[in-house]
């Protein structure tokens, strides 16, 4: 093993136990302006118990929940960068690692022979990986893992272009009231719009990595962004779905052209523990970890 | 109201407990999910008994994560998962087994909500994901069993519990449920919106 796919290696590593163990600030600030205006008991013990815990987390460096998710990778990769086709095996080597190392609850299941006991499933599927290529010479690594509880809340739905905006509003809204209470509530919820039956899903999941509290560039979707995170909080559905505090704390939206036929759109639903974490290694090794939200 | 249960908790003391409660529990928690509810009925069906008593004891929707230090297991996070899925079976699995309280989050259906009528079992919801601090309250782990069959997250992990909590009576004995209340609520307000998204013209 060279020493660049030893930094690249370790640095995956520490991705997933940072994801694990440590929310981002944005997102403990925001749960915390939740707390503060929230008045039931109820919705206040849930949202209090999710700080104290996010504290332990940090402080012990534990996972911060027991489902620990499905490893996925978003990577960026620079055309110079040295390393090419072995970055899966590394990805793949780094998620057993963190599975013993931090620990990670295994959760790759194969529908014949059960758990395969360190994150790693068949045929090369799991950890997840998403592969951009990009120019420069360095690498840019995310992890990202998703738990299940919300992860089977996500809805997708090829409307009627004729339906058009509302439809699409419509929808969204209609997939966070389904998600209710299933999916950890307060959520952050993504959106993928047009781009075909699956590119919307990923989009959707995309869009859940775009800074916290930061609209879409274009002002149109930025305003039905705004539009529609005020609309689904008014649905009520509260912490953890007990009927106070908040119901979704952001919301994005990603765009893609659609066929003239298909209106495709994706909802992707995080519950409260909304865990990444991106590093840049360069083609000499030097890294730097960004834990923001 | 607050009350602090010590396991096996009498019937008489579960029907006191109401929609809203807040609890802590002292005692036997025992971990069951999916694999585990279905493999324990099997056997009842077949007039077999599962390894651990689940009688008076709660039952606890999650799947942790432990690690094994020489003979030992510890835990190292062990929150709530989604109860919905285990709405399909936990009826039979309360009138079987008589479990004291079912803890899990998300919420129940009316299913259980009636069994729990029926049976004078609750449903208490521990803060999803908040695993860290539901491990604080375990003690210890007394035994294990269905691990080589089920996997870390499905088998059943017998956990000695000290003031294991908050939790929140979502469904009581006396046909109480709060997740289908706020349910409920949510399905209006999203028909209202639909309206008002419906009736505008830009």
């Amino acid at each position: 093993m060279t020493r660049l796919e030893k930094v690249v290696e370790d640095t995956a590593v520490e991705l997933l136990r940072i994801a694990a163990t440590e929310l981002s600030r944005e997102y403990v600030e925001a749960m915390q302006r939740g707390f503060d205006e929230t008045e039931g008991a109820v919705g206040r013990s849930q949202l209090g118990n999710i700080l104290e815990n996010v504290e332990i987390a940090r402080e012990s460096s534990k996972p911060m929940c027991q489902d620990t998710g499905v490893v996925a990778f978003m990577v960026r990769l620079g055309d110079e960068f040295p390393l090419r086709s072995d970055l899966k095996q590394i990805l793949v080597e780094a998620t057993r690692r963190a599975t013993r190392e931090v620990p990670l609850r295994p959760n790759a299941v194969d529908m014949f022979s059960g758990n395969t006991g360190d994150n790693v499933g068949l045929k090369g599927h799991v950890p997840i990986l998403y592969i951009d290529l990009i120019p420069g010479d360095g690498i840019e690594l995310t992890a990202m893992p998703k738990g299940g509880g919300s992860t089977n809340v996500a809805a997708h739905r090829m409307l009627k272009p004729g339906l058009g905006w509302k439809g699409v509003k419509q929808f969204i809204i209609e997939a966070v009231a389904n998600a209710g209470s299933l999916g950890c509530p307060p959520y952050f919820v993504g959106v993928g719009i047009g781009g075909g039956e699956d590119l919307c899903m990923t989009l959707a999941k995309r869009a859940l990595l775009r800074p916290f509290g930061v609209w879409n560039e274009d002002q149109r979707v930025a305003k039905i962004e705004r539009e529609l995170l005020q609309k689904v909080n008014r649905l009520g559905i509260g912490a953890m779905g007990l009927g106070e505090g908040p119901t979704a704390l952001d919301l994005h939206i990603e765009m893609a052209a659609r066929h003239p036929a298909s209106l495709p759109v994706g909802v992707v639903i995080s519950c409260w523990a909304l865990r990444h974490a991106r590093a840049t290694v360069s083609r000499d090794g030097v890294v730097e970890i960004d834990k923001s939200g | 109201m607050e009350y602090h249960l010590k396991t096996p908790v009498p019937e008489s003391q579960l029907r006191r407990l109401k929609m809203g409660d807040l609890v802590y529990v002292t005692g036997t928690v025992i971990t069951a999910r999916d694999e585990a509810h279905l493999k324990a009925l099997d056997l009842h069906e077949r007039g077999e008994a599962p390894p651990v008593d689940f009688g008076g004891v709660c039952i606890f929707h999650c799947g942790p994560i432990m690690r094994k230090e020489g003979d030992e297991w510890t835990v190292v996070a062990a929150g709530p998962t989604t109860s919905a899925r285990m709405e399909i079976f936990q009826d039979n699995f309360i009138e079987a087994f008589r479990p004291a309280i079912i803890i899990g989050k998300g919420g129940m259906g009316d299913r259980t909500a009636a069994a729990c009528g029926k049976f004078g079992c609750v449903y208490s919801a521990f803060t999803g994901g908040a695993a860290l601090l539901a491990a604080r309250g375990i003690k210890r782990v007394r035994d294990v069993f269905w691990l080589e069959e089920l996997g870390m997250p499905e088998c059943l992990w017998v956990y000695e519990v000290e003031d294991f909590g908050p939790m929140i009576v979502t469904i009581d004995s006396h046909g109480n449920n709060m997740t289908k209340d706020v349910k409920d609520q949510v399905t209006a307000r999203m028909k209202s919106i639909m309206e008002e998204l419906r009736d505008r013209h830009d």
